[in-house]
């Protein structure tokens, strides 16, 4: 029985993440605020593998790890290394808003399908249909790959323009860089 | 399965948490830097042996694309210690410390 023994690796990561996001929140140093964030998406990436979900893992490893520790450090260049201390204020309205939330969510959990279901909503219908007929039409192993870079080709690829022309446009908008034009005038004469 | 597979990954997940104690403790931030690039390797290494135990091969090219990753946030979290920037390009940068004589501190 592999799901047996491979739920007790699932808690020991959820663990991880929890102890990381309290201590997102406790600490004061910046840095190592930056740093944990890094180790959080690495986590729940690790997490999302453990689920199945290689494809969002990829995202999450590729977005959540790389590209954003990097942004929020440059971030931290234009602003302070250390944040301010909390007030002792406690905000109770905004705490029983969450709580009701959260306890809302936590009601609806048995109404959920238990995991690999094979009669839930998402396996049953047109998930099912995929299934069968991937095979047969496109011949790539993994479903979702199948969906995303198939059946949805025109709607990836329009995401995909999208962002390109948006990554373009921010950068006409601030220049490819400022190094060059200050300081390496003179090395090019 | 083989259990001591499984064994060897409780091992690695003892040893991310321990890690993880370093990153919240650490009095430097040089230790953290440490702490966040082995917990990087850490998560590697738990990834391929979580491939070996549920038999899925897909987790190996996550744990490749992890490795790069870490390399490169790594660099990242150096590169804005030693210089307070992360605009210049690494070699220009330790060519004009050099010719300034602000390499060695």
């Amino acid at each position: 029985m592999p799901s047996d023994l491979t739920q007790y690796l699932d808690y020991a990561l959820i663990a991880m993440l929890l102890a990381v996001g309290f201590a997102i929140v406790r600490l004061r140093n910046l840095f190592a605020v930056v740093m944990l964030t890094g180790v959080y998406s690495l986590l729940s990436a690790a997490w999302f593998v453990s689920l199945d979900a290689v494809d969002v893992a990829f995202t999450e490893a590729a977005v959540g790890a790389g590209i954003s520790t990097v942004l929020m450090l440059g971030a931290m260049l234009l602003t302070a290394r250390e944040s301010e201390p909390a007030g002792k204020k406690r905000h109770w309205a905004a705490f029983a808003v969450v709580a009701a939330a959260g306890a809302a969510l936590f009601f609806a959990i048995p109404d959920m399908p238990v995991y690999g279901d094979p009669d839930s909503p998402a396996n049953s219908y047109v998930g099912m249909d995929y299934m069968d007929r991937t095979p047969n039409e496109i011949a790539v192993p993994n479903v979702v790959t199948a969906v995303l870079a198939s059946y949805r080709g025109y709607d990836t690829m329009g995401e995909t323009v999208v962002v390109f022309s948006a990554a373009l446009g921010v950068m006409l908008l601030l220049g490819f860089g400022t190094g060059r034009r200050e300081e390496d005038e003179e090395d090019e004469l | 399965m083989d259990v001591v597979t499984f064994i060897i990954a409780l091992g690695l997940t003892a040893s991310m948490a321990i890690m993880l104690a370093r990153l919240f403790a650490g009095p430097t931030l040089y230790d953290r830097v440490l702490a966040a690039n082995s917990f990087g390797t850490k998560t590697v290494l738990f990834l391929l042996v979580f491939a070996a135990i549920v038999d899925r091969q897909d987790a190996i090219d996550i744990a490749l694309l992890y490795a790069l990753i870490n390399f490169v946030a790594t660099i990242a979290i150096l590169k804005f210690f030693r210089y307070r920037s992360l605009e210049i390009a690494l070699a220009q940068m330790s060519l004009r410390k050099a010719l300034d004589g602000e390499y060695d501190e």
